[in-house]
């Protein structure tokens, strides 16, 4: 029942901070000239963007989502910053999150180095085109294809399957001269559990697509990681989840570099939303043992939804 | 409990050493140089109560309208408040580069020669993007 009332809480006050922001937005959207600001003073947004992005932090843990994928979306639509100082931001906030994660999965032998640095090396080369590629697309059209894409995030969140073994019948050449491969500890089944990777050469393409959506719209990108290091290359999901948390800390690496040295930084926004989405992460992981995973991930669909709705249509000129 | 079979490599541990340590500080001085950004200790290149005023510009207009710098220009104004802040942003962003670094002697004591190729990429290619050598086009 507890539980039940804090997933309230949460909802109705995330709704009602987007609600709120997007009154008081509305007086400095889309300014092309230094603007007069807003009556609300200064100090209230980075304030609203802690207590946004520690719940956006929370719900993140809870739906299996990257803070970045809620936060460049939903900050982006409904707060009164650019679009580029938001996926700087929200390159930077994805980033933190990976850093934080690696080492304790890197250790443990999650997150496998063999099979992140040769995609790695593919992944962050394409998110620095992806990076130049958004920062110099006029920003409506930034916004309706992130828009777009958060709305076909929604779709395959709402719809793929995911396999905790997948069959690697035959591992491919490329896999196996690179000995991507390995050996870890189930704690779920008490063995240990060897894996192998195949289609290599079809997953490092994936991952140009992915590296240059990564860098274009600031989103990290778990969400197109995980399917493909699992569903496509067999990797054991809990690998794919670890190794793709990893290996997001050099994609995003590499695109935050090229917002930073464009100017595309605002310290205003990066340090409370990286501080927020971290501390909230960490009160995730503790109400992660007691929340039921199904009824958050359709919470975490509908917010992606809406905030993809609201990029869409804010991109075409129909809600501004 | 890891046995020998499913214990991480050498290289796997030396990564997540440097980056444990790396990203505790480079979080540590992030929220340091905030707290001194807050507080006006230091002046601000851009006044923090002016900052709504420019906050909705794009990238390109904003370093235009205030005579920002791009690329490592922002290095010359660490006094300044709001750039002191980028200390702690580049540590966090520079980590990886480190990381590549310190493993790369393990791969080649190791003879692994596709993982020495790959690592000295990685490293060439987030040094091409942290170098501000690259240059976008306009909106």
């Amino acid at each position: 029942m507890k539980l039940k009332t804090l997933l309230a809480v949460i909802f109705i006050s995330i709704i009602s901070l987007i609600a709120v922001n997007v009154f008081a937005s509305a007086e400095t959207a889309e300014p092309l000239a230094p603007v007069a600001a807003s009556q609300v003073a200064w100090w209230v947004w980075p304030l609203a963007l802690f207590i946004v992005t520690f719940i956006l932090g929370i719900l993140a843990v809870l739906g299996g989502v990257g803070g970045g994928v809620l936060f460049v979306p939903i900050v982006g639509g409904f707060f009164p910053f650019n679009l580029d100082f938001v996926r700087g931001a929200g390159l930077l906030v994805a980033l933190a999150g990976a850093l934080a994660a690696g080492p304790g999965l890197l250790r443990r032998n999650l997150a496998s180095l063999r099979l992140a640095l040769p995609v790695a090396v593919i992944a962050s080369a394409a998110a620095i085109g992806g990076a130049m590629i958004g920062l110099a697309l006029p920003q409506n059209t930034v916004q309706t294809l992130l828009g777009a894409t958060i709305l076909m995030i929604v779709v395959i969140m709402a719809t793929a399957k995911k396999s905790d073994f997948p069959q690697v019948p035959k591992p491919d050449a490329l896999s196996q001269s690179l000995g991507i491969m390995g050996i870890y500890r189930e704690e779920s089944l008490g063995k240990d559990v060897e894996w192998n990777v195949h289609r290599t050469p079809q997953g490092l393409l994936l991952f140009i697509v992915i590296g240059i959506m990564a860098g274009m719209f600031g989103l990290g990108a778990g969400w197109a990681n995980v399917p493909v290091l699992n569903l496509l290359m067999g990797a054991p999901l809990k690998i794919s989840i670890a190794t793709s948390k990893f290996l997001l800390s050099i994609t995003d690496t590499s695109a935050a570099w090229v917002y930073l040295n464009q100017g595309a930084v605002l310290p205003i926004i990066v340090v409370p939303s990286v501080v927020g989405i971290m501390l909230g992460s960490m009160v995730g992981v503790k109400i992660l043992a007691k929340a039921k995973p199904k009824a958050i991930k359709w919470m975490v669909i509908g917010l992606l939804l809406f905030a993809g709705l609201r990029a869409l249509l804010k991109g075409l000129g129909i809600w501004k | 409990m890891s046995t020998e079979k499913t214990k991480a490599s050498e290289e796997q541990m030396a990564y997540a050493k440097i980056l444990n340590i790396g990203m505790w500080l480079g979080l540590l001085i992030l929220v340091i140089t905030y707290a001194v950004y807050l507080s006006g200790i230091l002046p601000s290149f851009v006044p923090i109560e002016e900052l709504p005023k420019y906050w909705g510009l794009t990238a390109k207009e904003y370093i235009h309208e205030l005579h920002a710098p791009t690329g490592w220009g922002w290095a010359a104004l660490i006094g300044k408040g709001d750039y002191l802040n980028f200390v702690g942003i580049a540590a966090l962003a520079g980590l990886t580069i480190l990381c590549y670094l310190a493993i790369l002697p393990i791969l080649i004591r190791k003879k692994e020669t596709p993982f020495v190729v790959i690592a000295i990429a990685e490293i060439a290619v987030l040094v091409l993007a942290a170098s501000g050598i690259l240059k976008t086009g306009g909106h």
